[in-house]
């Protein structure tokens, strides 16, 4: 076995047990947790595959950023384990259907059917020198220009509606524009009296 | 000695590589501790003269051994664990912000042949580890159990977080202008002097990336973390002995490392200041590159200590409005202007 199957393996199993771990945790943070080495391990296995633009990209978007965002919220919520573990006999039956049917797409759609050797051939090793960022941002901006520009504008009209429904105004803060306190000046914060000395 | 050529030579060339490698990682990391001690060494010496008075002269000649007794006596501290603290998380916490402040120097040039891994996307790989180091803030605020560490986090992570997109902005910028990720390349397409290098293009970018870089390690005038007259100590206030000291390791190796980055972007790295000058160039000439990474780079280091004596703590909402509405707008004009230079050839940079 060559170091990278090693390696391969070795990331393959902290997957599986880190999403095994973010299924069956009680405490959503350390799910939150789990989720996030998931995702590195993901990172690693993208990297062997010679994707080093997504590997990377896998950590710093969604590790570096929405993952921090969701543990704010996770953290920040008192989550009641007791009221989401109420039911769960009542919803057992449902959520059996549900696993079944999921795994059921999944084994058909990422079976042994649709993949090996046979379908894919193995990919062809690159250059050292051979840049995957290149060659994404190369197909990105020209074959698929519109697909992805359509992608960032309707992401921005989202990000500005989110905003935009959770805008309010509040009375109550004593917000100050920085420039009218930039512009302040000695005369407008201190009055100079003289005084006599008074005798003691 | 020959025993153990030959015993190497029978290892398989798969593990003499991974040894090689660890042997590169050890002589990288080790000055890096070194530097990281002295760096605070420096820091209350500097500061103490910038404040009229000595700082620590105690210990050693001239107070030389002060580090090494500072570290002696952060190791035999006990650990206080608090109650119901989830003890896990909050040991490998200090780890989690200190692994990626160390994991970066893998991708750092420090001279033209200089460097332990010479990866394509080597910008990329240092965005993506300094946005890994936030967890440990986080981790360390939640698992701590303490509503004063909890909160310390939230501020610091929501800060640290703020200005790594207008840093990641600013590198956008750097990469647009030097037409690569690779950090050698970038040194290399600086060359020319010192108004060759990228500082002065992207001078708006430059400021935004010093600035972010500041608020990014969470020090003066950004430490709103231990901002001591609002919030104790912030999200490593229950931490004691070693994995305190392990996350000022941390923070000081993050000092070094965006310094030296700032250096290499913005700074031309290893090129000399007077390269291609008629006289000055070719007399210094002699001078190894890694001495100009080395100046550079301290002197970046000295501008933290110096901001950190000079300006009074920020506001935490003027903090985050500065990062918001302030520096991201900037880079975001900065970038479409490089982008413009860059396809329009504009002369003495982008020719």
């Amino acid at each position: 076995m060559t170091l990278e199957k090693l390696i391969f393996y070795m990331l393959a199993a902290v997957i599986i047990a880190a999403a095994m771990m973010v299924v069956t945790r009680r405490n959503p943070v350390h799910s939150a947790l789990f989720l996030i080495l998931a995702f590195v391990a993901c990172s690693g296995v993208w990297m062997l595959a010679e994707a080093e633009f997504l590997a990377i990209v896998l950590v710093l978007v969604y590790v570096g950023a929405v993952m921090v965002l969701f543990l704010f919220v996770l953290m920040m919520l008192d989550i009641d384990i007791a009221v989401l573990r109420a039911g769960f006999i009542k919803m057992l039956p449902l959520g059996v259907i549900m696993a079944i049917a999921m795994a059921a797409e999944l084994i058909l759609i990422v079976g042994p059917g649709n993949f090996g050797l046979e379908q894919y051939a193995a990919p062809v090793r690159h250059a050292a020198d051979y840049s995957n960022t290149e060659e994404i941002g190369s197909v990105l901006y020209t074959v698929y220009m519109y697909p992805f520009e359509i992608a960032a504008v309707i992401l921005l009209v989202a990000i500005i509606a989110a905003i935009g429904l959770t805008m309010r105004k509040r009375p109550d803060t004593k917000y100050i524009d920085p420039a009218s306190q930039v512009l302040v000046k000695r005369g407008d914060r201190v009055r100079m009296v003289s005084m006599d000395a008074e005798k003691g | 000695m020959e025993f153990f050529i030959s015993l190497w030579e029978t290892l398989p060339s798969e593990l003499q590589y991974l040894i090689w490698t660890l042997i590169k990682i050890v002589v990288i990391v080790a000055p890096m501790m070194l530097a990281v001690a002295y760096f605070t060494y420096a820091e209350r010496k500097i500061i103490g003269y910038m404040q009229v008075r000595i700082g620590p002269n105690r210990v050693g000649p001239k107070g030389w051994l002060q580090p090494i007794a500072d570290a002696l006596k952060l190791m035999f501290k006990e650990i206080v664990i608090p109650a119901n603290a989830n003890k896990l998380l909050f040991l490998i916490a200090p780890a989690i912000m200190l692994g990626p402040a160390l994991a970066a120097w893998a991708v750092f040039p420090f001279d033209e042949e200089l460097v332990l891994a010479d990866i394509n996307a080597g910008l990329l790989y240092i965005l993506a580890l300094t946005s890994i180091g936030v967890y440990g803030v986080i981790i360390a605020g939640w698992a701590s159990n303490s509503k004063y560490a909890f909160l310390g986090a939230m501020r610091s992570a929501a800060q640290i977080v703020s200005y790594e997109i207008a840093m990641g902005f600013a590198l956008v910028g750097v990469l647009v202008a030097a037409g690569s990720l690779n950090l050698g390349e970038i040194i290399k397409a600086q060359q020319g002097g010192l108004f060759s290098w990228f500082w002065l293009p992207l001078l708006p970018l430059f400021g935004v990336y010093v600035i972010s870089g500041v608020a990014e390690t969470n020090r003066a005038p950004f430490d709103v973390a231990e901002g001591e007259s609002e919030i104790v100590a912030g999200f490593h206030v229950e931490y004691s002995g070693m994995t305190f000291a392990v996350f000022f390791l941390a923070e000081y190796a993050n000092i070094i490392l965006i310094s030296a980055l700032t250096a290499v972007m913005f700074m031309g790295g290893w090129l000399s200041p007077f390269q291609g000058w008629p006289v000055l160039g070719a007399l210094f000439d002699w001078v190894p590159g890694f001495v100009w990474l080395v100046i550079k780079t301290g002197f970046f280091m000295f501008l933290f200590l110096w901001l950190r004596a000079t300006f009074p703590r920020y506001r935490y909402d003027q903090i985050m409005r500065l990062g918001w509405k302030v520096f991201i707008p900037i880079t975001i004009v900065w970038i479409v202007v490089v982008g413009l230079a860059v396809v329009y050839q504009v002369p003495w940079w982008f020719d």
